[in-house]
């Protein structure tokens, strides 16, 4: 037996001098391996009578035991220090700067367009689209601005050709919309519009959005309600206020200039009004029985106002300084 | 439309002040663009006159004035002004005046008390240059207050008129309405007939009664043309912007200022037989007082005499018959003239008049007669004469038949509360004449109104004078329902946060664009033409969107910009057999680095896979790319997009040619595609998950150098082996190893049985499928 807690303390000391889990693997074999000093202890219980075998055998295990438990713990020794070192090897300054991909953006008027059809949408109003190049017919005649009419004058209008214009307005798309769908309807239209104008304060392109909503009990005062909902919902100010003033556009009738409450004073941003009976006319839709409202608003001056944006050609010079403001 | 308010105030006079007024205008409709002050503030400044000049012994270019400003004695004031003499009468600013920017005290000039200032124009802010003093007629009261002399406590209002209300280019009309919204007295001028006091006539022929339903004239003789025009008509006129003339073309000026009714003076001793309201012949030609000669057209009204056509009837007076100094005999003209013959035809010319201007919209044809006796007394009062009768030749004029106005559609077009008691009163205010029975009135609207011809014209009317302020802004009522929401459609929005997402930046540029761009870059023939551009570089529509991309580049390269992500969605143009078609279209542009410049990554430059990348993502789906060429791209690297077998847009390098022309130091990748097929995709359907995991197996060919890898994996999919589970390519070798003109592709390809195990067997099976099927189709070779 005494050779047996020799291998113990020879195997302690071995095992304690590896380095690493090869180094230690090796001396597991000269204990544990298919030669090693255990296992031919072990086969050496072949040779004993059947009375000195169990002591014998039980104490052989003892000391596996004693050895495999040496084994552990220098393993776990072993693993713990490469842990360690891995850890202390992959440490980094994590300061350093993420990989870029660059960073890309919207367009402040895309921004202004997306917000309006969200609050838009969460009323129930759907988008709708129409054509740029448009028939003088749908830009015009069907708006109740016949030829001649000294309204035509005040639009400043880019021509196609004898009987197409760029679209001075989004207000075609309501007469579209409506030679279309039955009532009721809710629409707004985004868009781009075109007018012979361009200086500090025009571009001869810019946005508009309509809206437009026909049903039996559509009023006046409603219109007035959409568009101060809308107002205090975009400039997420509560306190904010709508005026109308009496104006005059030939496709709608009452018509109205509105003002919003700005500072101390007031701005414009857009024409409205009860929709004409003529307009419903040129679509067939009865304007006994159906009235509605429709409104039109300046998309750059929203943005302008929304952002602290102070000059209206930023929009269309595309400089990546401004741009990258609206990231 | 610019007046005096003191004009105004003459007429009505509500009890506001000039805010409170202006905002009263605009609130109803009638919008104050602008309200100033005639003059800045001054104080203290009265009417002198230079009783003696002297020479200041000090100084060369001053002079010692006595000067009586109304006070018992004469004050001392040193003055620099060349035009300061004995006899003159100018204002003087006396000590403790304060006048614009500066304080009037007494002072020593040259070591000579002075006891105040005598001013110029200038001085007192009446002009933005003055030589000297501002000399006062002979006859103006010394010591009167400058600001009454002049009637400086005055504004100007500057109303932008809406096309409808024809009836407030007056200052009469303005007042109307004034005292309709504030209910202050209407006190108007008025207006007596004038008796004949000679017989003379001009026989009136009005050929054209439609267009000119209502003529008249009258002759008056003896006037002295060349008298001096009365200050207070030259002030009004003056703050309405209208110039001086003479007495004779003020006096017309002033009642069309006043009445809104246009008028016109002719020099009678020039008219030659009758007069003829009738449409220009063919050829006619006729210089307009402004001089220029027109060849009038057969659409234009004419007033006539028998030698030709003397004037645009409604729009301006010919040269020919135009009053002058010397003129004794006057021919004044009032008339009502159709608006839709007189509309558009000054445009034609590319000039306005207020003439013109007023008759287009709409003049009052219940007015006419009154303006003639308005001008006629006005003429006999300044120029003197004889007036003969009034000759006038009646048509039918434009008929205003009643309007109904029904309660109910009233209350339920306004969304507010009225009452019949309520509209009463707004249409008395108003003026209007009404009968009503029940809930229904019956308007009559009066002949200066051109606006009310249907119900919702009344509505407004009622709204108007009700106050759009006191109509409460009310949340409509509706039924709630969902708006439906179309899974299998993408919205554009998803578009642009997807390029956003990968480092692009949106950009809005115009729809018009150099015709270069067109015609060259993207190689359109026949671009679309805009007749009236805003500027030669913006004529044409664009039928792609790199233009646009290319020139912001361009801008930001020269702002230091090295490396730029842009995209555009925006509507394209083409021209198509009955008309015009547009197609929305996503488009981008790469250039400069793959990635800005970092710590982590090496730097290289953009190239064409990159941007397949985004394409991929946009897509979402199996694309295809067909090699192909493009007038803006690289022939070597220039591919069609496809999806579902139709050709979507493109993709490329920016061809050398275009980078050199456009001096761009590197290159540029583009891309364009069109939105709505991007935006088309499948709600997902499950498929079974297979429990078996795949087998992977790798295949490595020889193929030819031109052969295209995605003819190869197409082949390969269009066996549509079901075992086949994914495809991919994984690498690509050219060099050691391989012959000249053939590269090697390797694959990796996933097999997977949904039902069992797969065997080695039906693995290898597989892989000797696909092999035949690349010797077969494509030449290749099993590289060992």
């Amino acid at each position: 037996m005494q050779n047996l807690d020799h291998i113990i303390s020879e195997a302690q000391r071995d095992f304690s001098a590896c380095g690493s889990i090869a180094d230690l693997e090796q001396a597991k074999a000269r204990y544990l391996g298919k030669s090693g000093s255990l296992t031919d202890a072990l086969k050496g219980l072949g040779k004993l009578s059947s009375e000195e075998r169990p002591a014998a055998g039980a104490a052989i295990n003892v000391v596996k035991q004693q050895v495999e438990a040496a084994l552990k713990e220098k393993r776990d020794a072993i693993l713990l220090a490469e842990q360690e070192h891995q850890l202390a090897s992959e440490s980094l300054d994590v300061t350093l700067p993420a990989r870029q991909l660059g960073q890309g953006g919207l367009h402040p008027v895309s921004l202004t367009l997306r917000r309006i059809e969200e609050l838009f949408r969460s009323i129930g109003f759907e988008v709708a689209e129409g054509p740029e190049i448009e028939s003088d017919f749908y830009n015009f005649t069907a708006l109740n601005i016949p030829e001649d009419h000294p309204a035509r004058a005040m639009h400043d209008t880019f021509y196609v050709d004898e009987q197409h214009v760029l679209r001075t307005h989004t207000s075609p798309v309501q007469v579209h919309y409506m030679q279309d769908k039955e009532p009721p309807l809710k629409i707004i239209a985004p868009g781009r519009v075109y007018r012979v104008d361009s200086d500090a304060t025009h571009s001869p392109m810019f946005h508009q959005v309509e809206g437009l909503w026909v049903d039996e009990n559509i009023s006046f005062a409603n219109l007035k309600g959409v568009v101060q909902d809308f107002l205090q919902r975009f400039f997420e100010r509560d306190d904010l206020q709508v005026r109308f003033r009496p104006s005059f556009f030939p496709f709608t009738e009452p018509s109205a200039e509105m003002d919003m409450s700005w500072g101390d004073g007031w701005l414009e941003i857009g024409g409205c009004g009860m929709v004409h009976p003529e307009v419903f006319g040129h679509v067939g839709i009865d304007s006994e029985k159906y009235r509605g409202f429709a409104f039109g608003l300046g998309v750059e001056r929203l943005t302008m106002l929304r952002y602290g944006v102070n000059d209206l050609r930023l929009f269309f010079e595309n400089d990546l300084r401004f741009l990258k403001q609206f990231a | 439309m610019q007046f005096s308010e003191q004009w105004l105030r003459q007429y009505v006079n509500p009890a506001l002040d000039s805010e409170g007024l202006g905002h009263a205008l605009t609130m109803a409709g009638l919008e104050v663009e602008a309200l100033e002050p005639v003059a800045a503030d001054f104080t203290k400044v009265v009417v002198a006159e230079i009783i003696s000049a002297e020479k200041h012994p000090d100084a060369d270019r001053l002079q010692i004035c006595k000067v009586n400003v109304g006070t018992d004695e004469l004050l001392q004031i040193v003055c620099g002004a060349p035009n300061a003499r004995a006899g003159l009468k100018a204002p003087c600013a006396l000590v403790g005046a304060e006048l614009p920017g500066f304080k009037i005290k007494q002072a020593k000039v040259r070591g000579v008390e002075s006891f105040g200032m005598m001013c110029s124009a200038k001085e007192l802010g009446l002009a933005e240059e003055s030589s000297g003093l501002l000399e006062l007629a002979a006859d103006t009261i010394v010591g009167q207050d400058i600001r009454t002399v002049f009637e400086l406590d005055d504004k100007l209002f500057t109303l932008k008129l809406t096309p409808n209300r024809t009836d407030c280019l007056s200052i009469v009309g303005i007042a109307r309405d004034v005292t309709a919204l504030t209910g202050a007295t209407l006190l108007l001028p008025t207006i007596l007939p004038v008796a004949a006091k000679i017989n003379a006539q001009h026989a009136v022929t009005v050929s054209e009664p439609d267009a000119c339903p209502r003529y008249t004239g009258r002759l008056i003789t003896g006037v002295n043309a060349a008298v001096t025009t009365p200050d207070w008509i030259v002030r009004r006129l003056e703050r309405s912007g209208v110039r001086s003339i003479s007495a004779i073309v003020d006096i017309t000026n002033y009642v069309l200022l006043e009445q809104g009714q246009p008028l016109h003076a002719f020099d009678a001793d020039k008219l030659q037989g009758n007069i003829e309201v009738r449409y220009a012949r063919a050829g006619e030609q006729l210089v307009l007082l402004n001089q220029q000669t027109i060849e009038l057209q057969p659409d234009m009204l004419v007033i006539a005499d028998s030698t030709g056509a003397l004037a645009l009837a409604g729009i301006m007076g010919g040269d020919s018959s135009a009053v002058g100094d010397d003129t004794s005999n006057i021919f004044l003209e009032s008339a009502f003239f159709t608006p839709a013959v007189i509309v558009g035809k000054a445009r034609r010319l590319n000039f306005s008049t207020d003439s013109s201007y007023r008759f287009e919209r709409g003049v009052d044809f219940g007015n006419t007669l009154a303006a003639l006796e308005r001008a006629t007394n006005l003429v006999l009062e300044i120029c003197g004469g004889e007036a003969g009768p009034v000759t006038e030749v009646l048509g039918s004029l434009p008929a205003r038949p009643p309007v109904s106005l029904r309660m109910a559609r009233l209350i339920s077009v306004l969304g507010i509360p009225l009452n019949i008691q309520d509209v009463l009163n707004i249409l008395q205010k108003l003026n209007f004449t009404y009968t009503h029975s029940g809930d229904v009135f019956e308007v009559t609207p009066p002949s200066y109104r051109f606006d009310i011809e249907i119900e919702e014209d009344l509505i407004e009317e009622v709204a108007r004078l009700y106050g759009y302020d006191n109509i409460p802004a009310t949340a409509p009522q509706d039924q709630l329902r969902m708006l439906p929401s179309a899974e299998a459609s993408l919205n554009r929005n998803w578009l642009r946060d997807t390029l956003a997402a990968s480092g692009y930046q949106e950009i809005v540029s115009y729809s018009f664009v150099d015709e270069s761009w067109e015609r060259e870059l993207l190689g359109n023939p026949n671009p679309i033409q805009l007749k009236n551009p805003i500027a030669s570089n913006l004529s044409v529509m664009r039928s792609g969107l790199w233009g646009g991309l290319l020139e912001t580049l361009m801008y930001n390269l020269n702002r230091k910009q090295e490396r730029v992500r842009l995209f555009e969605i925006g509507a394209t143009y083409s021209s198509v057999t009955d008309g015009y078609a547009e197609i929305t279209r996503i488009s981008g542009l790469a250039y400069g680095d793959a990635a800005p410049e970092q710590w982590a990554q090496e730097a290289r430059e953009v190239d064409f896979f990159d941007v397949k990348a985004e394409i991929e993502r946009l897509a979402g789906g199996r694309v295809q790319y067909v090699t192909a060429q493009h007038s803006a791209l690289h022939p070597g690297q220039t591919a069609q997009v496809i999806l579902h077998g139709k050709p979507i847009g493109w993709i490329g390098k920016l061809h050398p040619k275009w980078q050199q022309q456009y001096q761009l130091p590197r290159s540029v990748i583009l891309f364009e595609l069109d939105v709505e097929p991007l935006l088309q995709r499948k709600v997902a359907e499950y498929t079974h998950v297979p429990k078996f995991p795949p087998v992977r197996r790798d295949i490595a060919v020889l193929v030819d150098e031109n052969t295209n890898i995605q003819a190869l994996t197409d082949s390969m999919w269009a066996a549509k082996n079901p075992l086949i589970n994914e495809i991919a390519l994984f690498d690509v070798y050219r060099g050691k190893g391989i012959a000249e003109g053939k590269k090697s592709l390797a694959f990796l390809v996933l097999i997977q049985d949904t039902q069992k195990t797969l065997t080695d067997v039906e693995a290898d099976a597989v892989m000797a499928s696909i092999l035949d099927l690349l010797v077969q189709q494509h030449g290749a070779t099993l590289r060992n």
